[in-house]
């Protein structure tokens, strides 16, 4: 299986080669990816010079092209994709059919992987999108059981590629609007979640209050830390009852689980985290690499806790049990 | 204008959205059937598959009694399919004789290029995206949600041939999960979750700890507290060619709902008098933020004529 990491700048893409990445996945710096963060992210030159080095190491750079084209805009993604094209991109990471339809039209030679954002979580859903466009490997969505994962991977004539640690999203990928209902920036037209600019932290009554827009996500008693304020991973209230009502503040992890991610035909594994900074894509990427050899062990496992958010981890909907 | 008024703009009532009860189902669409100058009626449950069961009894008198009545009826298929009896259902859906509304992909790939709707929950975002579902059979098209106006306008233009839809009334389907957080705050899990949803026919509030209203929770999918309710937005909306609105059913007067849109649709009541009387309507805040690029929370007042 693929190891698959995630570049958010020109730096953690050099790093995630030397800790051992088979192929890094990253994005241009515009609306056309679902890590759209200041800061973050490749400019074509940055791009081109990546693929570069990643072609001499032997590494396969994959460019995740993968919000929806916003109408009357979609000279932006259009171009993004024959930049990827001309830069030399191995695949191209696509959501929008329109989108997919173009590169399959335009580019027929060009390797199309269906982003999670697609959120194509069915033999049927999947087969539709090898046929029409000829994708050869779909990012599955995390709403799946390992089970279904081997069901579909079974079914399918592509390959499929899973998530196995980072970022958790509750709600299944591309069908969430619930930052763009408090904050008019959505992951589909903008490419963001709960973004920064409409974060705020102020005190009140001695505690600290994150919030997202206009609503409290959340509130920590002086001294404990602050998390950052993600829309599901927020406190909130139900039925005079206050809690962490979709998911706490977790990360996934199902490195517990690869050998049965093995069985079940996955082709590759994918780390979540382009918005993370160098260091800890370097130490992810290696202790994950450590943990597929089978030499990380429980030091592994520790390590990788620690890095997560809120130092706790979830299988997610791998387990049936999560749901 | 003239092109616009050419067709007469439609009226459709989505899919109840939550777990009713079968009788109270029933005798709801029953009174749409009688009294509801509504044009097209979808029917069928989407979001959760385990609660098929309660209403597939009833589905084949309720189809016959709106079709008695002259409206179009579609069935819609599950917006979440991943178990082998999801997709059979989906298949069955599609070798039936009715009208398919497309809710996940797996329905448009299974209707083989049979013409059918295209709902709300799946991503059609620009003027491409509409052609390769035209290409599939797709004669119709709902749009996200989250689509501000001035994207609809872009996409009705660069597909003139489809009839598309807004979602006009109702709170907004926001996010659709695996894990069924409804079951959860009360104690259950997905897979044994007593279907506690139906204890909450309008939805469940979630709050915000400082006491704002912000979600509401309908089985494994996540809603708005508000209600979407655009009907003071109707002149613009038909302005930038959009052929029809869609009503999504709330606990509250829907045939009530379906009037003043209608009248407002049809020039007979100002938009901003319908706004006011619809407020009478429904207990919860409006809202119309999505449709001008505004957070879907926010009510943008029109301007005053």
């Amino acid at each position: 299986m693929e190891l698959i990491c995630p570049a958010g700048t020109p730096a953690a893409f050099r790093d995630a080669i030397d800790a051992g990445a088979d192929a890094v996945y990253c994005g241009f710096r515009n609306e056309t990816n679902a890590r759209n963060f200041p800061g973050l992210n490749f400019s074509p030159e940055e791009l081109g010079e990546a693929i570069a080095l990643a072609d001499r190491r032997g590494v396969k750079t994959l460019v995740a092209i993968n919000t929806f084209m916003r109408a009357g805009a979609e000279d932006i993604w259009t171009q993004a994709v024959d930049d990827a094209v001309a830069l030399g991109a191995h695949a191209l990471i696509l959501a929008d059919l329109g989108l997919l339809a173009y590169a399959a039209e335009r580019y027929p030679e060009q390797r199309l992987h269906l982003s999670v954002q697609a959120a194509a979580c069915n033999a049927d859903y999947i087969g539709y999108l090898v046929s029409a466009f000829g994708i050869r490997r779909a990012v599955l969505p995390r709403v799946l059981t390992i089970a279904e994962i081997a069901a579909i991977s079974g079914k399918v004539d592509c390959e499929t590629e899973v998530f196995v640690f980072g970022g958790l999203c509750v709600m299944e990928e591309g069908r969430c609007s619930l930052s763009s209902y408090a904050t008019g920036r959505s992951p589909n037209m903008h490419g963001v979640c709960s973004p920064a600019s409409h974060v705020r932290y102020r005190e009140a009554g001695g505690d600290m209050v994150s919030e997202l827009g206009d609503f409290t996500i959340n509130r920590f008693p002086r001294g404990e830390a602050a998390g950052y304020p993600t829309l599901c991973k927020g406190r909130f209230v139900v039925e005079e009852e206050d809690g962490y009502i979709f998911e706490d503040p977790a990360s996934l992890d199902v490195l517990a689980h690869i050998d049965e991610l093995r069985a079940a035909g996955v082709s590759a594994l994918k780390i979540e985290g382009r918005q993370r900074g160098r260091a800890y894509v370097a130490q992810v990427v290696s202790e994950i690499r450590k943990t597929l050899a089978r030499v990380g062990g429980a030091e592994s496992a520790e390590t990788l806790r620690r890095l997560s958010e809120g130092q706790r981890t979830t299988t997610g909907s791998y387990d049936k049990r999560w749901r | 204008m003239n092109s616009i008024e050419k067709r007469r703009p439609g009226l459709t009532l989505g899919p109840v959205l939550y777990l009713w009860e079968p009788a109270q189902w029933r005798d709801f669409y029953h009174r749409i059937a009688d009294e509801a100058d509504i044009d097209t009626v979808v029917v069928g449950e989407i979001v959760c598959s385990k609660r098929s069961h309660f209403h597939d009894a009833l589905i084949g008198k309720v189809v016959e009694r709106l079709t008695a009545a002259g409206k179009s009826v579609r069935l819609a298929s599950l917006a979440l399919v991943t178990l082998e009896r999801e997709l059979k259902a989906t298949h069955r859906l599609a070798a039936g004789n009715y009208e398919v509304e497309v809710s996940e992909l797996s329905a448009h790939a299974a209707m083989r290029g049979r013409a059918h709707a295209i709902g709300p929950l799946v991503n059609v975002y620009n003027a491409a995206t509409a052609r390769v579902l035209t290409r599939g059979g797709a004669t119709s098209i709902c749009l996200p949600p989250e689509l501000p106006l001035s994207a609809a306008r872009r996409i009705a233009e660069g597909a003139p041939e489809v009839p598309f839809e807004l979602f006009a009334f109702g709170r907004v389907p926001l996010a659709i999960s695996a894990r069924c957080a409804h079951a959860r705050v009360k104690g259950n899990t997905k897979d044994n979750c007593k279907f506690v949803c139906g204890e909450d026919p309008d939805g469940l509030a979630v709050d915000t700890l400082d006491g704002q209203h912000f979600l509401a929770l309908n089985g494994v999918q996540t809603m708005s507290s508000t209600v979407q309710c655009l009907i003071g937005d109707v002149p613009e909306i038909l302005a930038a060619g959009i052929a029809s609105l869609r009503l999504s059913p709330q606990v509250c007067d829907m045939v009530a709902v379906a009037r003043l849109f209608r009248d407002v649709m049809d020039g007979r009541l100002d938009p901003a008098e319908g706004l006011a009387m619809a407020r009478a309507l429904h207990p919860d805040a409006f809202s119309n933020g999505f449709i001008h690029g505004l957070p879907g929370h926010v009510m943008h007042r029109p301007k005053a004529a």
